[in-house]
């Protein structure tokens, strides 16, 4: 394969690379962080009563609201989230902290801590908070064509609801900060965050200190999907308070199960939709509503949201389109962004409302999809053009080729003709996916690129590695665009003193934002190197390139090094900041019109499964994909991605189940009881193509963001367990729920008998 | 008899006195530093925290086994030699293990958080003999950023052992052996006799102390209750209790014998235990997990239940008061509640040497491998001619108990498995058990499932 490994494939290999707990636990004695959690969904504190806990071995304070010198409410958009609530709003919430020596003794002192708390009545799911009128938003609407005046024509029509369910992140490093002071007076906050400056802000916040005097870093995580965009502030708040407090470093870091009990996960979704049609599966018309839930505070809910309602369209052409969208607030844990921010919840319905339609005209769903697909020149809903709409095409008639998608639908017609209690069910669904943060200014990042005189490189930017590549691919943009090699790059820890008021590294975009801020920081750089190698090569500053750790002009050539050496003589700046703002997006929310991306990802997947007809049992066979990179930065990197995304979006959608209770706890509280893809679901067949000649024109090197779409590509494993739920089931709607666990399946075997 | 718990790690002695035996390896090697070594469940199912153990195999060699660390107690490797991630690198020459490399360069790590853990099981399995294959072995690790096909492809591509690898090398030698081990310390006290007398001494002389056998059950809810446990005794280094002997009819299967063991010494010999075996947690937590916890926890869902069931094994069971048999369906009284007195202890398990004329193992689970069930059936069926001379239908996961369908089994008798006699045993098996619904299954779904496997059961077997 092409292009550079993982930076620290060998670090991870060895052990060696270290995280913030590992971090903090071999940096000396320090307290540790337990909470107290709150054993009701709603209810009023009356009291807490740490006495029994002071008295308890090691145990160094019990933080509560009374120690914050700040602002106690935190939130990334909205500030609802007390750290120290008088009224707790889910089961499982912190209400205070305790710090001792160890972990074990400030669980152990946490345990007595008692609390008093009155019970109130608590909204625990969509329904419920819609009947209460609990919201966290006003109603969002796109719409496009005239979908009432649609409807009046009488085509043939169909209306349905489906339920949506959330996603555990399940990152495998749990939620993770650990405080300390400097020896000047600031706060070193090292976070397993994806958003560093929104973690600075809120620790200055909560401390109500200036910004300048904290800084935090992320070196690296244990995985993060969404769920340390917003959601790690509040651990390094705790941190750092505890540590303004006591004057002692302090670590939090939640075990699974605070992790899994305390943080939000992907919104589940409820939708109801109406959809007018030809004979031919023409889409004419479509209103969907969209209710998603929040949980008890806004976090990031409203965006992704918005990112739902740009994505109901997925890659087809609907003339008359109305999505209304709206949030409910529930006494659930925060839900918060998980990789695809709302459009794999809306890509669902769609394809649930294309199932439904074929399965009425009884052809087959790949044939819908492909009448209904985007052409040139078409537009989207909210009036942004379909650029290379093209690719949706060419990506599916060259897959369904590379994949012998009808062969195989023969032949799995035949096998299940002769297994009565076995049927394989195959799929094939396409995936568009808008690149861009859908808030418009959140669209910049900088870069801090150091050059030293022996022509080794620095490079700084505002991007977090969460094992997506990142600075993989930064590094090497850095070292194409100086023309050294991959060993001369470094690429350092993210730190808000570096590159100040960065944005969340989220939404897909993290090389297209800081690869293009490195790469404009070097091109300054080299500009000004290619004047001192200019002179010293005897030739025009245009005619000096670049490349392999040299330096070349007027048939000569100087090491990197020597031309770094000769501007540092010469006084010329070896370092430069790069900042890039993506051009040319733009969203107006109240007129529901815009270009809010850049561009759009595209790619398809065919999966096929087996089902056990007995127990609804399921096993992933096969897959294939073809995938819309651009052109790639790093093969290994985007590959993994794409067959990590798509693992991940196979479990979301077959296996992981988050349930609560009754009373709004969790039930789903550990790996044995919320099951992640094993190595069982990754499919004997797993054929990943890149999309050859897909430069795009508008990213850094003509690479594409690959960090979300793929996730939707499982849609297709949905689709294809349908098709063998069909295969049981002769004709008609096949009625599936989400996730289809083996329950699910059965259920939709024996659709209305169990 | 050792007071303290020194143990060798990658190769150097290590001492752990003073720590206090509530204390996971895991938490001992993060705790002094030894931060390679992750945790990201602290329940068994992930495998970051895997580390490899040096076990005998036969008694001149070894073989390398790798657990979870974070389900043993520290004081379980006194004495024993353990490797961690940190160990693997460059014995002579730094260079990389071939299972650290093969990761490395087919990309099998993204956030890297899972690695160290799927390197020891590479690692542990570079060493096996048989080389078990590559999904089979890695079904106790979970990463969530790969989807795992890159970890298969590095997993494939190692070759074979080196001439002259020093990690083979140690493997010529005897294992250390498990000795006894006393010793108190953080207000807790730890003692793992070396003798089945002492160990019914023990347990008659403290009934509270916590009792512990593989600790994947015992030590998953000390890490989720956080409760510290003042005194606990190990029946990890008693001969009495593990091992498997054949005896007239009987196989007799000591209660401390490993799933790990059982699969290899009865997996041809028992079919249920074939099948029941590699649907049964994963390789990582069947070193450790034996048949007497399985059946001591008295779990409605317990996997072994079922079979054993199905098999009418009996159970002997020891205490300073003697020894008495219990026939396996008399063994659980409740939900999590078995016929155990609070001075003994389950000291072995007898199986009929002979195997049914069809036996089969079904396990309903939201995933196929690695997971517990939501119901599990074992069925066995023993035929006369065409006709059925005697069957047993067991459940896990449809009552407070494991349970066998007695008035199903009743109908069988004497009859065909064709359509009529399956409708009967439907019919009677389904209206038998009330199942709850929880956050496995509905109770529905389960109640659906008492009939389903009757009938996979006559689609696979009925002749
Ligand atoms: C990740 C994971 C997956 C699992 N998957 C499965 C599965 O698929 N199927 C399944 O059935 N189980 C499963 N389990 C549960 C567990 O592994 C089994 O129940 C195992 O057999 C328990 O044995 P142990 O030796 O580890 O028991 P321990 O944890 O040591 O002990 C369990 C209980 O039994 C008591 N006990 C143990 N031995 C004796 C004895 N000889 N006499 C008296 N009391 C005794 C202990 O005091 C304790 O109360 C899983 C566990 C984990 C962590
Ligand atoms: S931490 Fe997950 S298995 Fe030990
Ligand atoms: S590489 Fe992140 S969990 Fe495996």
């Amino acid at each position: 394969m092409n292009g550079p490994r993982h930076e620290c494939a060998v670090q991870h290999a060895t052990g060696e690379a270290l995280y913030v707990h590992d971090e903090a636990l071999r940096s000396g004695p320090l307290l540790h962080a337990w909470p107290v959690q709150s054993g009701h969904a709603h209810g009023r504190i009356r009291a807490i009563d740490a006495t029994a806990a002071h008295a308890m071995p090691g145990v160094a304070c019990v933080l509560t609201g009374a120690h914050v010198t700040g602002q106690g409410v935190i939130g990334p958009v909205r500030h609802d989230e007390p750290l120290f609530p008088d009224e707790v709003s889910h089961h499982g919430q912190p209400v205070c902290w305790v710090l001792a020596d160890s972990e074990e003794h400030a669980r152990r002192a946490a345990a007595v801590v008692r609390v008093e708390c009155e019970p109130l009545p608590a909204i625990l799911s969509i329904e419920a908070g819609i009947a209460a009128g609990s919201f966290l938003t006003d109603e969002q609407t796109i719409a496009t064509g005239d979908v009432d005046a649609a409807f009046a024509r009488g085509d043939r029509e169909l209306r349905g609801e489906l339920q949506v369910g959330g996603q555990e992140h399940f990152y495998l490093e749990t939620q993770c900060a650990w405080a300390h002071r400097d020896a000047t007076g600031g706060y070193v906050v090292h976070s397993s965050t994806q958003h560093p400056t929104e973690t600075q802000s809120t620790v200055a916040h909560v401390l109500g200190l200036p910004a300048h005097r904290v800084v935090c870093e992320s070196l690296r995580m244990g995985g993060a999907f969404g769920g340390k965009e917003s959601q790690a502030n509040a651990f390094a708040a705790i941190a750092a308070l505890g540590c303004q407090v006591t004057g002692r470093p302090v670590v939090v870091r939640l075990d699974r199960r605070r992790d899994l009990t305390i943080t939000g996960k992907r919104h589940p979704f409820l939708a109801r939709f109406r959809v007018a049609f030809g004979a031919d599966g023409t889409l004419h018309a479509l209103d969907v509503q969209l209710w998603s839930d929040g949980g008890h505070s806004l976090d990031l809910s409203a965006a992704i949201l918005g990112r739902a309602l740009f994505h109901v369209d997925n890659c087809y052409r609907i003339e008359h389109l109305r999505v209304r969208g709206r949030v409910v607030r529930t006494h659930l844990p925060s839900n918060t962004a998980m990789r695809g921010f709302g459009g794999p919840q809306a890509m669902v319905v769609i394809e649930e409302v294309i199932d439904r339609v074929a399965r009425t005209l009884g052809v087959p769903p790949e044939t819908v999809r492909e009448r209904n697909f985007y052409r040139p020149g078409d537009r989207t809903h909210y009036g942004q053009e379909v650029r290379s709409a093209d690719c949706i095409e060419r990506i599916w008639r060259t897959l369904a080729e590379s994949s012998s998608f009808e062969r195989r639908r023969r032949e799995a017609h035949a096998w299940n003709a002769s297994h009565p209690h076995r049927k394989r069910g195959l799929a094939m669904t396409p995936v568009k996916f808008g690149i861009s943060f859908t808030t418009t200014f959140l669209n910049q990042a900088g870069a801090l690129v150091l050059v030293y005189r022996d022509g080794s490189v620095q490079v700084n930017h505002g991007g977090t590695e969460m094992g997506q590549g990142l600075h993989t691919k930064v590094a090497a943009i850095v070292a194409r665009e100086l023309g050294v090699a991959a060993a001369a790059v470094r690429t350092m820890p993210t730190r808000t003193d570096k590159v100040p008021n960065t944005s969340a590294t989220a939404a897909s975009s993290g090389t297209d934002l800081n690869g293009e801020a490195a790469r404009r920081a070097c091109a300054a750089i080299r500009e000004r190197l290619g004047i001192v190698a200019a002179a010293s090569l005897r030739c025009a500053a245009q005619e000096v390139v670049f490349a392999d750790g040299v330096v070349r002009g007027g048939g000569r050539e100087l090491p990197f090094g020597a031309v770094a050496e000769a501007a540092y003589v010469q006084r010329i700046p070896l370092f430069a900041t790069g900042h890039y703002a993506t051009p040319g997006i733009h969203w107006d929310p109240h007129a529901g019109r815009g270009e809010p991306f850049r561009y759009y990802a595209y790619g398809a997947a065919v999966a096929e499964v087996e089902v056990d007809g007995f127990t609804g049992m399921h096993r992933l066979l096969a897959v294939d994909i073809l995938h819309d990179v651009g052109d790639s930065l790093a093969e290994i990197v985007d590959r993994g991605q794409i067959e990590g995304g798509f693992v991940q979006g196979a479990g979301w959608l077959t296996s992981e189940h988050v349930v609560y209770g009754d009373d709004g706890a969790l039930r789903s509280r550990g790996a044995s009881t919320y099951k992640l893809p094993g190595v069982g679901e990754c499919p004997e067949r797993f054929v990943v193509d890149l999309l050859p000649r897909a430069s795009e024109p508008g990213a850094v090197f003509g690479s594409k963001a690959v960090g979300e779409p793929p996730f939707m590509l499982a849609i297709a494993v949905r689709e294809a367990l349908r098709s063998a739920v069909a295969a049981f089931r002769g004709s008609g709607i096949v009625e599936l729920g989400c996730p289809a666990v083996p329950e699910a399946v059965f259920r939709a075997i024996r659709a209305g008998t169990v | 008899m050792s007071e303290g718990i020194a143990f060798t790690l990658n190769g150097e002695r290590v001492d752990g006195a003073g720590v206090d035996p509530n204390t996971t390896l895991l938490h001992f090697l993060r705790g002094s530093g030894r931060t390679g070594t992750k945790e990201a469940c602290a329940e068994g199912e992930c495998g970051a925290c895997a580390v490899a153990c040096v076990v005998a195999d036969g008694d001149a060699r070894s073989r390398y086994q790798v657990v979870n660390s974070c389900l043993v107690l520290l004081p379980e490797v006194a004495g024993a030699e353990v490797w961690t991630v940190e160990g693997l690198r460059g014995l002579a020459n730094g260079e990389l293990h071939p299972v650290q490399r093969a990761m490395v360069e087919h990309g099998g790590s993204q956030c890297g958080y899972c690695t160290p853990g799927f390197v020891m099981t590479l690692f542990a399995r570079h060493y096996a003999r048989p080389r078990p294959d590559a999904r089979s072995a890695i079904a106790g690790n979970l990463c969530r950023c790969t989807g795992y096909r890159a970890i298969l492809a590095a997993a494939e591509s190692v070759s074979e052992v080196a001439a002259g690898d020093p990690h083979a090398a140690r493997l010529e030698r005897p294992a250390p052996p498990v000795t006894a081990v006393r010793f108190e310390a953080g207000g807790a006290s730890y003692a793992r006799p070396a003798t089945l007398a002492e160990a019914l001494a023990a347990r008659a002389a403290h009934p509270d102390a916590a009792l512990l056998a593989g600790g994947t059950d015992l030590v998953v809810e000390r890490n989720q209750d956080g409760r510290h446990r003042e005194r606990w005794l190990s029946l990890g280094a008693i001969p009495e209790l593990s091992g498997i002997d054949e005896q007239g009819a009987e196989f007799v299967i000591g209660a401390c014998t490993t799933w790990e063991a059982i699969e290899a010494q009865l997996g041809s010999r028992v079919p249920l235990f074939a099948q029941l075996i590699p649907l049964f947690a994963s390789p990582l937590i069947r070193a450790r997990a034996t048949i007497g916890g399985n059946l001591c926890t008295a779990s409605p869902v317990g996997d072994a239940a079922p079979v054993l069931l199905a098999l009418d094994a009996t159970l002997d069971v020891a205490s300073v008061r003697g020894r008495r048999r219990v026939p396996v369906s008399e063994w659980f009284t409740g939900h999590r509640r078995s016929a155990l007195a609070a001075d003994e202890l389950l000291a072995a398990v007898r199986i009929p040497n002979s195997p049914p004329g069809a036996g089969r193992f079904f396990k309903v689970s939201k995933r196929e491998l690695d997971d517990i069930s939501s119901v599990s059936g074992a069925f066995a069926v023993w035929f006369d001619g065409g006709v059925v001379a005697r069957a047993r239908f067991a459940y896990g996961g449809v009552a407070a108990t494991p349970v066998r369908a007695t008035a199903a089994e009743a109908l069988l008798v004497g009859r065909r498995m064709d359509a009529a006699s399956l409708r009967d045993c439907r019919a009677a098996a389904a209206g038998a058990f009330a199942p709850i619904g929880d956050v496995r299954a509905s109770a529905g779904y389960r109640a659906a499932m008492v009939a389903e496997l009757l009938a996979k059961l006559w689609h696979e077997v009925a002749p």
